[in-house]
């Protein structure tokens, strides 16, 4: 095709006449959205942290006696049902020995009195979390805006690679319907139950959380568990941090577990 | 030549029972499912939508509570009017609607959908049953 300058003068006025237009066509085709009038927000009371931990004052937790009601204000809240089976049992927080719990800290001549405390283990939202690597689904994720390490329940499949990958032990396949380990009286009917073949754990109560509330445990601790950000100097757990000595369950492995142990 | 008649009957039997769904169903479509409000859903009027939009859009709505509860914590709904919700369905939804049987059942059960929230979903919080 021939160029010419009375070509170009052409087509420049014809792409003037284009861009001239454009505000008028974007008025009439930008007709106004039907779709939703609504805004989403967190709630007012809802507690927030950059990266959310616990401190657990074992020395304060001497027997069983101690633990029990803390595990027991847990799996009511959560609906954690209860199978005698071992095979069956659902976990969300539970007691263990101290070489169970710290394999790698084990010594000789040990003060019996540490050795036979009985210890609180949890899921330990880690900063580094292996569960949420081996995920193929992203059901387990850590969330950011507080880094607890989240089970979604739609999206689980139960392939139970979490597990696999978790060197802590702190989570439970549903292999039975939970409903059945669970008193049809007892239900606590504002948190959902979950289906056979879902993985759980703990949720570091976030439902709780969102309205301004506490973990469970926690609060049914009187002051044995202390719970805080941990990016913050200010706040409780680091306070614990700063006057205590603390351990970690199998800090070697590099998965930056968030729950401390003062022992 | 001669198998004209068979081809005939042949295509009028195929026809025939080929049609058999719809005429043997003719007449019989089931009647729209009506829908029962709680009086408490009565009282408030308006859902967290208008209702020709949860009517058709509840389910994508759902959809989004879910999501941003679950996975990024954002746990309030603020409507066109400004009324403040919780994003929830056992304690919001089913709080007004506690007769799910004859509110959210007839529906799915018409259009045969089988959703599964009420495997975990506690589908009476109140417990009033």
């Amino acid at each position: 095709m021939e160029s010419s300058r009375r070509r170009f003068i052409k087509m420049a006025g014809i792409a003037a006449v284009g861009l001239s237009a454009h505000p008028a066509i974007k008025a009439v085709a930008a007709a106004p959205e039907h779709g939703p009038q609504y805004t989403l927000k967190t709630g007012d009371q809802a507690l927030q942290a950059k990266q959310w931990a616990m401190v657990i004052d074992t020395r304060r937790l001497k027997t069983d006696h101690d633990l029990e009601p803390l595990i027991e204000a847990c799996h009511k809240t959560h609906n954690v049902p209860h199978f005698t089976e071992k095979n069956h049992e659902i976990k969300w927080i539970w007691e263990t020995h101290f070489h169970n719990a710290f394999p790698g800290n084990t010594s000789n001549y040990m003060s019996e009195e540490v050795e036979h405390r009985p210890y609180l283990v949890l899921c330990n939202h880690c900063q580094n979390p292996p569960c949420v690597r081996a995920c193929p689904t992203k059901a387990t994720f850590k969330r950011d805006s507080d880094g607890v390490v989240m089970m979604d329940m739609h999206r689980c499949i139960g392939c139970r690679f979490c597990m696999a990958a978790c060197p802590y032990g702190s989570r439970s396949f549903n292999f039975k319907d939970p409903l059945l380990g669970l008193n049809e009286k007892e239900i606590n009917l504002t948190f959902p139950r979950r289906m056979k073949g879902v993985v759980e754990k703990c949720n570091f109560c976030v439902e709780r959380l969102a309205v301004g509330q506490r973990p469970a445990c926690v609060e049914a601790s009187g002051g044995a568990l202390l719970f805080g950000d941990l990016t913050d100097p200010d706040s409780e757990v680091r306070h614990a941090l700063r006057e205590n000595f603390t351990i970690r369950r199998k800090p070697s492995l590099g998965t930056e577990p968030c729950v401390y142990y003062i022992v | 030549m001669n198998d004209k008649k068979w081809i005939v009957l042949g295509l009028i039997l195929f026809v025939g029972l080929f049609s058999f769904p719809f005429w043997f169903n003719v007449g019989k479509a089931a009647p729209a499912p009506e829908v029962v409000l709680t009086e408490q859903a009565k009282a408030a009027k308006e859902c967290v939508m208008p209702t020709d939009f949860m009517k058709t859009e509840h389910m994508q709505l759902l959809d989004v509570w879910r999501l941003k509860v679950v996975r990024d914590g954002v746990s309030q709904f603020v409507n066109a009017d400004g009324k403040e919700f919780d994003m929830s369905l056992s304690n919001t939804c089913l709080d007004c609607h506690s007769n799910k049987a004859e509110f959210c059942d007839r529906c799915h059960n018409y259009a045969s959908v089988n959703p599964y929230c009420w495997d975990c979903h506690i589908d009476n919080p109140k417990g009033d049953k």
